[in-house]
């Protein structure tokens, strides 16, 4: 019997339905999770994704030929039923749920299981076979509640204030800036933004997604005079001659990597915020368990400890090779944000 | 333990030294009388003895953790640091628990006199009611790596601002043997009675970088040899003699060639030298010096085959007046007559001078070091005065260049610390025939984006994992400079490197041009 997916070098296939999901080399028919580059590529025939990740993926990709479709909505594509669940990773961004013949199979992107209050909640979604990610699987990824996070960096950002200094937040532009973004009380101070990340803030307000009142720095925005404020940046404007020019500054990465003392060092940034998209070690165990799922393929992360911990608990866990990420994407800036 | 917590988090959060010293002397200003003690003898090196073994220490975090033994493995060698992965894997705190710093080295302490049951049971319960965030700081002084960005000079400026004091008077009451436990606050910060065996702080030296044309009229300066040997400082006063190393270690018994000393030398002196093995002319490769380090007790061969001999350098203290502030052709020209009077039988002579009238003809000289036995020459202003520390401008190291062959990496292993998560630790192999015979390790001299970029690459290429250890294809070539080459029997390839790194990654080159094993047999024979 044909398996329900199989994973090629091209990326993760459905024989029933003749569609690839997140693939990494060109082809025609893919169903995407979500907007992040490593999962969006451009140069598809047809994609299809949930109507909330269509947007940003459009302002991306350019001109694609895209559908949309609404999250729990069954579509049937060839022999097989697909519908896409929310993973609580990004704004928009799905699990996808593909039955053939009565097997369930799930590939669930990147997620998060505690809800943020940002990005539609991870929803649990039974399955015979689950594909997970494993960015953070190792036990020394846990992350505190994400109230705990809000309170440090409020605290900070008053501290800098106080001290006449500008905040500067490294984040990936798209979202985890915007989830800290909904973190951050307007009443403490302005709240500035790198041009990247306003780019997405508009797709996401215009989509109905509730963000703070922000304020984009153009060249006219007078440099001088920001003390106090906080600005979200990429973490690549960190410590650039951009930041510079804004006087005197802390700075501060917010990456679940960040959880790691060397990482934090080596990034440069006074103050290491850890939060991130991605499910922890408790998380990733408690979504898989709740799957009921038999067979686990584990993708990109610490594929092979996460795969062999998943064998020890007797479960079918098996590594599967895929492009997404890095084996640990801490030496990549923009993974490092995404994370 | 919280305010040192903090303290720990603060400077670990910037590298701004400014900012560090200003965190360090708000600590010293309001924290207790014991713990400013504490926090000035952890950040000069002074560490509670380690009580428990990092093996039983990872085998009880394990338990606590709820992890199988393989999964802690793997989790320290991604963190890359002992006290970190434990602090990371615990589970979350039942507290709370207040300690102060001295109370919680206190309790490290007490772990000494207790079995090991009880030593368990003693850490396991201080690991549950700590707070997340003191638990790496007490477990760093659990394993007594204490190691944080914080060098002594920093701490001493820091002291100074906190005190008042002079940062000079400071650093040198800090020097040498005193037990934290018993050292009261008030011995830092008032005169008190002088400790006999108290070294002054080192002066040292930057590397020169370049000629030394820049540095002005030869006749201003006098050059030595650099010898490649133990740094240390001879002390006599009230006829008892103590040696120390330059990293503090007190080193009298060890090296038994010098206890006649006292019996010739004036009380009250105070000589800077070299420890080296002797062959009766000249200094033998540090290799035979390391057959003296490291042991406990001195064996009757060592002590025939590696006879410790000490070259001075300078003269410190005569008669019990500190000659720091004298220039040095002074302090030169009083040692070499203070010298002169000693029996030519003593392992003891000032280490010589290199005459030059240009510095065309130093250069000359310098290219003649191997061959003394030396690293290259050491330049010091004759004015100059005993400084403290590393300061630029009076005294220079103008080293040989190094020896070099090109060489293919094997093997990769991740880094600690800040270099966690990335490989920074290569084996290196040279040719012989088809086969690589492995014969140095390095670690150092890449880019932070060389080390980035060969980490993508180890982890693409990973042929087979040895726990930490990757092979990878024999595949890029390094240039490994090295400052000397002796014939080892503890290596398969024969040889053991001195100060083996990287010094130039050879994207131009395939394995096939790396150099062989017959061209490293060469460089053995020639300098070895």
């Amino acid at each position: 019997m044909t398996p329900v997916l199989t994973f090629t070098e091209k990326g993760i296939y459905c024989p029933a339905g003749d569609f690839f999901i997140d693939p990494w080399k060109r082809v025609d028919r893919v169903l995407i999770t979500h907007g992040h580059a490593d999962h969006a590529r451009p140069g598809m025939g047809r994609y299809l994704a949930t109507e909330a990740a269509l947007p940003v993926m459009r302002m991306r990709l350019g001109n694609i030929q895209a559908e949309g479709i609404r999250y729990g909505e069954r579509r049937r594509i060839g022999d097989a039923t697909v519908s896409f669940h929310p993973a609580g990773h990004v704004p928009g961004s799905a699990q996808i749920r593909i039955e053939v013949g009565g097997e369930v199979w799930v590939v669930s992107g990147d997620y998060k299981v505690e809800s943020d209050s940002f990005s539609e909640p991870f929803e649990l979604v039974a399955c015979h076979s689950f594909i997970t990610e494993s960015t953070f699987g190792l036990p020394v990824f846990r992350w505190a509640p994400q109230a705990q996070i809000a309170a440090e960096l409020s605290r900070w950002w008053a501290e800098n204030a106080a001290q006449g200094r500008v905040s500067f937040l490294g984040a990936y532009s798209l979202g985890k800036a915007q989830r800290l973004l909904s973190m951050l009380d307007p009443a403490q101070g302005l709240i500035l933004t790198h041009s990247a990340i306003e780019a997405t803030n508009d797709v996401l307000r215009a989509q109905g997604y509730a963000l703070p009142p922000t304020q984009r720095i153009t060249p006219e925005t007078d440099r001088k005079a920001q003390s106090g404020a906080i600005i979200l940046c990429p973490p690549s404007a960190l410590g650039s001659a951009w930041a510079k020019r804004f006087g005197p500054s802390s700075e501060a990465m917010a990456s679940g990597w960040m959880r790691l003392r060397g990482i934090r060092r080596r990034r440069g940034a006074d103050t290491g915020f850890v939060i991130s998209d991605h499910a922890d070690w408790p998380g990733l165990l408690s979504a898989i368990k709740a799957t009921g799922a038999e067979n686990i393929y584990v993708t990109h992360g610490y594929t092979d400890i996460f795969a062999r911990h998943l064998t020890e608990l007797g479960l079918n866990a098996a590594v599967v090779p895929t492009e997404f990420g890095g084996e640990t994407g801490a030496e990549t800036p923009e993974l490092e944000g995404e994370a | 333990m919280k305010s040192f917590s903090a303290l720990f988090s603060a400077i670990d959060a910037t590298t701004s030294t400014t900012a560090k010293t200003a965190h360090l002397a708000t600590y010293f200003q309001a924290a207790p009388e014991p713990d400013r003690v504490w926090c000035i003898a952890l950040f000069s090196g002074r560490r509670p003895k380690r009580a428990v073994t990092t093996t039983r220490l990872a085998e009880w975090a394990t338990e606590a953790a709820g992890i199988a033994p393989w999964l802690f493995d793997e989790s320290y060698a991604v963190t890359g640091d002992l006290a970190e992965t434990i602090a990371l894997l615990l589970p979350p705190p039942e507290g709370p628990i207040h300690l102060t710093l001295t109370e919680a080295i206190q309790e490290v302490q007490s772990l000494h006199a207790e079995e090991d049951a009880q030593r368990k049971a003693c850490v396991l319960a201080l690991w549950a009611a700590l707070p997340e965030e003191q638990r790496l700081v007490f477990n760093k002084l659990l394993t007594g790596g204490f190691r944080l960005g914080v060098s002594r000079k920093l701490m001493t400026r820091a002291l100074a601002g906190a005190t008042g004091l002079d940062e000079a008077t400071l650093a040198h009451r800090l020097m040498g043997a005193w037990d934290p436990a018993l050292t009261p606050w008030a011995a830092f910060i008032e005169e008190t009675t002088e400790d006999v065996s108290r070294p002054y702080p080192f002066a040292l030296a930057h590397g020169l970088e370049g000629a030394p044309e820049g540095l002005g009229a030869p006749e201003e300066w006098q050059a030595e040899w650099k010898w490649d040997g133990i740094r240390g400082q001879i002390i006599l006063r009230n006829g008892v003699l103590h040696i120390w190393s330059r990293g503090e270690e007190l080193m009298t018994d060890r090296f038994p060639e010098f206890a006649t000393l006292p019996d010739f030398l004036p009380n009250g002196t105070v000589l800077d030298g070299e420890i080296v093995a002797w062959d009766g002319s000249k200094p033998l490769p540090f290799a035979a010096l390391q057959t003296r380090i490291g042991r406990k007790s001195v064996t009757k061969k060592a002590l025939s085959e590696a006879p410790a001999y000490f070259l001075v350098y300078d003269l410190l203290e005569t008669g019990g007046t500190d000659l720091r502030s004298a220039p040095l052709s002074r302090r030169r020209a009083k040692l070499d007559r203070l010298l002169a009077t000693l029996p030519s039988t003593l392992p003891i002579s000032p280490s010589p001078l290199v005459p030059f009238t240009s510095w065309e003809s130093l250069a000359e000289a310098r290219a003649k070091a191997r061959e003394a036995q030396a690293e290259g020459l050491m330049l010091k202003r004759r004015e100059s005065p005993y400084f403290i520390g590393r300061k630029k401008g009076d005294w220079w190291k103008w080293k040989l260049d190094p020896l070099t062959i090109d060489a293919v990496m094997i093997y990769a292993q991740a880094g600690h610390g800040r270099r966690a998560n990335l490989f920074t630790d290569f084996t290196f192999a040279v040719r012989d025939g088809n086969a690589l015979v492995p014969f140095t390790k390095a670690y150092s001299g890449l880019t932070d984006t060389e080390f980035r970029e060969i980490t993508q690459w180890v982890r693409k290429n990973t042929l087979e994992r040895f726990g930490p250890v990757r092979s990878v294809p024999a595949h890029h070539v390094f240039e490994i400079a090295f400052e000397g080459i002796q014939r080892s029997s503890r290596h398969k390839s024969g040889v053991a490197l001195r100060f083996p790194r990287m010094l130039r990654w050879r994207h131009d080159k395939t394995p096939d041009q790396a150099d062989t094993l017959a061209h490293l047999q060469d460089l053995l024979a020639q300098y070895g």
